[in-house]
């Protein structure tokens, strides 16, 4: 048995940066589409429930619709997945077989929730037209649902990866293993979990109603286009600012667990009382230069309190500080864009409760038109925010990336391989999606008002 | 017994996939040699719809596969992951463009595009068993030590054994799919595609059969341990099963009866698994058996587990969608346009809800982010959930703007469907 534990031995791997960025493309590519996996079908579901209800037509083809936009994007997702869960083993070999016994639970049963989802969607999407309209209602249920405990799944893992507990490590080897208990018993998982989840629908809700603002912006804009917007909108436009309050609650999670990451986001290089907080700038020589200081505002928001101690990336050895631009950046990036996000969809609120109306500015859908990309920028932003401000380590203070890497040689190949790849899928996604919102639409043209 | 359990689950998942999956790559095999013409046309239409709206439920099996893996045998897949990278990599990236492929199909509108794109789906059909054949290959004869990246990179699954397992994969799925396609056709009644694919079914199984036998000499040179053990050993019973039920399938398709043929052919293909298995048990890998590999007593009992819990939920599903795809239902429309209710929305925003709304949205404040126990969190996170949906109730009924509050349409005006 002893022989097995070192049998997966730490190698020196000479394109280790190689490999993290492949994996940092495979998630690229994935999260934005699983974002959509969590939250259209929701979405859909709701449209399809308005035509049972009303019986108006319009509601009918908008459904339809955008389920052929949901199977489209969900077979890429699944691909785009099934690499990841590949990944796991051709890059981290070690991470996997040194853990597997400990997290690997979390992606078993994540497969099943996918496999569940795999098939009502297969009922759902086949289904119309062909089941009563209730039961077809019904088998889309069990996608929304399916949606979300699949995505609680892998978070816990992600979240054990950056609060690592459950097990115990003796002489290199993991003992004592619990998994419920490490993947569950989590505290750090339910602010990752519920933050990703509203980010889903902001994206699918921003990206959505981007598309049919460009539509109005060139003139299209009949009753169909205003219903297909308003949906997404509002829900992206409700969104928004309760994602603001979900971040204030995972920075202040961050502080406690992970002091070194939250140093990295605020460029804090010395443990200091009463920190103040920096906007903008760049980190250099152990400061943040040109950014704009606010005083105390990071004691304040981290800990609720004027003068209370924030650690500085001085706790740790250099060798174990995260990349501090690359962590800063990214964070700015989002809190810059959710906050944009926000005002723009409080600015509906206003507009949609007072005026009782939708807006008419084209400056407004011009700005839907940016929200939607911007939300997925913000997405990965934050996602290269929690994993690059893990660094050096893939568990947390447990086991560092580098003795994660395989032994395998080629890594650059595999690399310029899946790059083409992806590009060429990104293009074909573009493709079909563009193709799919020019089908002609089939509802009758005096239904479609003005 | 604990230690081996998951292990059976895997095998078990693995003949799923090899039969499910298996005739989903052979229905690309049949594209690809399809030729041109209409009626070459139609073949891959077959394929393709037969096909379609069980490819992802028939794909998941192999993360099932991978994933119940990893947690039970952890340095098993590690060290079989890292010697393999390169067939593994190959096998990822024929599923993304198969995937990609169903993705794109439904886009298209000219035949030049839909025969590019077939053409993908057909060659990813080919690589990807074969990739996935050649590594099981590789495992088979021992050529995967433990260990990150121990093995060859390249001669552990190019040599005659993996060779030969990735050709009966590729062959095992053409002949798999002829079968399916054949009962498919004979269910939607049209006889001339029936024929085709009862010809192919017939072609492919005796091509197959005869790869699988005399592969057997090739496995006497290359992996003579595991030529032993599957003649001689305790593996024979099932290397007899798989032949017997392969003859049976050739002989129900001969005879036209094609859906117990599924699950004949289906058979004969899962004991070739088990004999793998068979051959081979107790070790993993070269040195590594099944009790040295598995994981911890805790992980394994929660992961017996869920897999039962995830199963008891996923059989009745799984059935379902098989019963709705191969009783015909998704083949024709059948039931009419919705008679919707027929109620009107009003356009005006209720204001009870509203506020309800917003009182949620205060209180969420108060306990997310103000307060600090992790109970005021819980709470503070439902009253924010509640903020958005109860906004969003009260705010979408009204959806369109105040002169054209949604109303029923007209009796008299047609009932849209697509
Ligand atoms: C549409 C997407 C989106 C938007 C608008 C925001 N975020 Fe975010 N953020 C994410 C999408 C995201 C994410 C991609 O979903 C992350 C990555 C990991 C996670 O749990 O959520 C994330 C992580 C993340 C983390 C790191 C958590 C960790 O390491 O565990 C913090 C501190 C914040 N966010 C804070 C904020 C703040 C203060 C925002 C307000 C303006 C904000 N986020 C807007
Ligand atoms: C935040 C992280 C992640 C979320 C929220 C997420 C969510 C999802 C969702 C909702 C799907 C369903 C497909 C779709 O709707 O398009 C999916 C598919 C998949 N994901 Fe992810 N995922 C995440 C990360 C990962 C990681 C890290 C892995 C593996 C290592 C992974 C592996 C997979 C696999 C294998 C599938 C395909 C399942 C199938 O065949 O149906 N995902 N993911
Ligand atoms: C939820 C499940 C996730 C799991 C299990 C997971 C797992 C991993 C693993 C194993 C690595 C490689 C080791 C390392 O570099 O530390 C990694 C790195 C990385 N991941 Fe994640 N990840 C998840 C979610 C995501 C998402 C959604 C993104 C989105 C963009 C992401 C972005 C990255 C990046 C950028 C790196 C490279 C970091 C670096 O090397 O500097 N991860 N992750």
């Amino acid at each position: 048995m002893s022989a097995l534990a070192t049998a997966l031995a730490p190698v020196h791997q000479q394109y280790l940066v190689e490999a993290r960025q492949m994996q940092a493309l495979s998630f690229v590519a994935h999260i934005p589409l699983v974002a959509f996996g969590i939250s259209f079908p929701a979405m859909v579901l709701f449209v399809e429930w308005l035509y049972l209800r009303t019986g108006d037509p319009l509601y009918g083809t908008l459904a339809r619709r955008w389920t052929r936009v949901v199977v489209a994007l969900f077979a890429v997702g699944v691909i785009t997945g099934t690499l990841l869960s590949f990944e796991m083993g051709l890059l981290w070999p070690n991470f996997t077989a040194r853990f597997g016994s400990v997290f690997g639970l979390g992606f078993a049963i994540e497969g099943f929730s996918f496999f569940m989802e795999a098939i009502f969607i297969g009922i759902y999407v086949y289904g119309w037209d062909r089941l009563s309209p209730r039961a077809h209602l019904a088998s889309g249920i069990p996608i929304i649902i399916t949606g979300f405990t699949g995505s609680w799944m892998v978070i816990s893992v992600n979240a054990w990866m950056n609060h690592p507990g459950g097990f115990q490590l003796r002489a290199g080897k993991v003992v004592d293993v619990h998994p419920l208990n490490a993947l569950f018993g989590n505290s750090y998982l339910w602010h990752e979990l519920v933050h990703m989840y509203i980010a889903g629908y902001i994206v699918s809700g921003f990206v959505v109603a981007a598309m049919y603002a460009f539509g109005r912006l060139r003139g299209r804009w009949g009753r169909y286009e205003r219903t297909a917007l308003a949906i997404p909108l509002t829900i992206a436009a409700l969104a928004a600012p309760v994602q603001v309050l979900i971040g204030d609650w995972a920075a202040r999670d961050v502080a406690t667990t992970q002091p070194v990451k939250l140093a990295a986001i605020e460029g804090l290089a010395k443990t200091t009382r009463g920190a103040p907080e920096h906007l903008l700038g760049w980190y250099t020589e152990g400061q943040v230069k040109y950014g704009i200081e606010i005083p105390h505002a990071l004691s304040l928001l981290a800990f609720h309190s004027w003068n209370a101690k924030v650690q500085g990336l001085d706790v740790v050895p250099p060798a174990q500080r995260p990349p501090v631009n690359i962590v800063r950046i990214a964070f700015q990036t989002m809190v810059g864009i959710g906050t944009l996000l926000a005002l723009l969809g409080l600015g509906f609120l206003f507009v949609r409760i007072r005026r009782k109306r939708l807006p008419e500015s084209a400056w407004f859908y011009r700005a839907v038109v940016l929200a939607g990309p911007l939300a997925v920028v913000a997405l990965i932003a934050g996602w290269v925010t929690t994993e690059v401000g893990r660094q050096p380590w893939v568990v947390y203070r447990v086991m560092p990336t580098a003795d994660a890497v395989t032994g395998a040689s080629g890594i650059p190949v595999g690399y310029a391989t899946l790059a083409v790849v992806y590009v060429l899928l990104a293009c074909g996604v573009a493709w079909v999606l563009r193709r799919l919102s020019r089908a002609p639409l089939d509802i009758a043209p005096d239904q479609q008002g003005v | 017994m604990l230690k081996a359990l998951p292990l059976v689950f895997c095998l078990a998942g693995l003949a799923l996939y090899t039969v499910l999956a298996g005739a989903d790559f052979g229905a690309g095999f049949w594209q690809l040699v399809a030729g041109r013409g209409s009626y070459a046309e139609r073949v891959r239409e077959q394929a393709h719809r037969s096909m379609a709206p069980v490819w992802e439920a028939n794909h998941v099996w192999l993360i099932f596969v991978l994933t119940v893996f990893w947690t039970a045998y952890p340095t098993v897949f590690g060290s079989i992951f890292s010697t393999l990278s390169v067939p593994l990599f190959i096998a990822a990236v024929g599923i993304i463009l198969r995937g990609a492929a169903y993705a794109l199909r439904s886009g298209t509108q000219k035949p030049l595009e839909l025969r590019s794109i077939d053409m993908l789906f057909s060659i990813a059909s080919l690589l990807t068993p074969f990739a996935l054949g050649a590594c099981a290959g590789a495992i088979a004869s021992e050529r995967v030590p433990a260990g990150n990246a121990v093995g060859d990179m390249f001669s552990s699954w190019l040599n005659p054994t993996s060779i030969l397992v990735g050709v009966l994969a590729v062959a095992t799925s053409a002949y798999l799919a002829a079968v399916y396609l054949a009962a498919d056709a004979a269910r939607l009644g049209d006889p001339e595609l029936e024929r085709a694919f009862r010809a192919r079914a017939l072609g492919s199984g005796l091509i197959t059969g005869a790869i699988a036998l005399g592969g057997l000499a090739v496995l006497h040179s290359d992996a003579h341990s595991l030529y032993h053990q599957l003649v001689a050993g305790d593996a024979l019973s099932t290397l007899i099963a798989s032949i017997l039920a392969g003859s049976a399938t050739l002989a129900l398709v001969f005879a036209r009866r094609f859906e117990p043929a599924r699950y004949s052919a289906a058979l004969a293909v899962s004991a070739i698994v088990a004999g793998w298995a068979l051959a081979r048990w107790p070790t993993l890998l070269p040195g590594l058996t099944v009790q040295q590999a598995a994981a911890p007593h805790d992980t394994l009992v929660t992961l017996v587990v869920a897999v039962l819990a995830g199963g008891a939920i996923l059989f009745p599903s799984l059935a379902l969608l098989f019963r709705l795809a191969l009783t015909g239902r998704f083949d024709h429309a059948q039931a009419g346009p919705t008679r919707g209710a027929g109620r009107v929305l009003s356009a005006s925003i209720p204001r009870l809800r509203s506020r309800v709304a917003v009182a949620c949205l205060i209180a969420g404040v108060g306990l997310l982010n103000v307060a600090e126990a992790g109970w005021a969190h819980a709470l503070g996170v439902a009253s924010l959930f509640g903020f958005i949906v109860i906004g969003f109730l009260a705010l979408v009924p009204g959806t369109l703007s105040r002169e054209e509050a949604l109303t029923r349409p007209e009796p008299d005006e047609p009932r849209g469907s697509t």
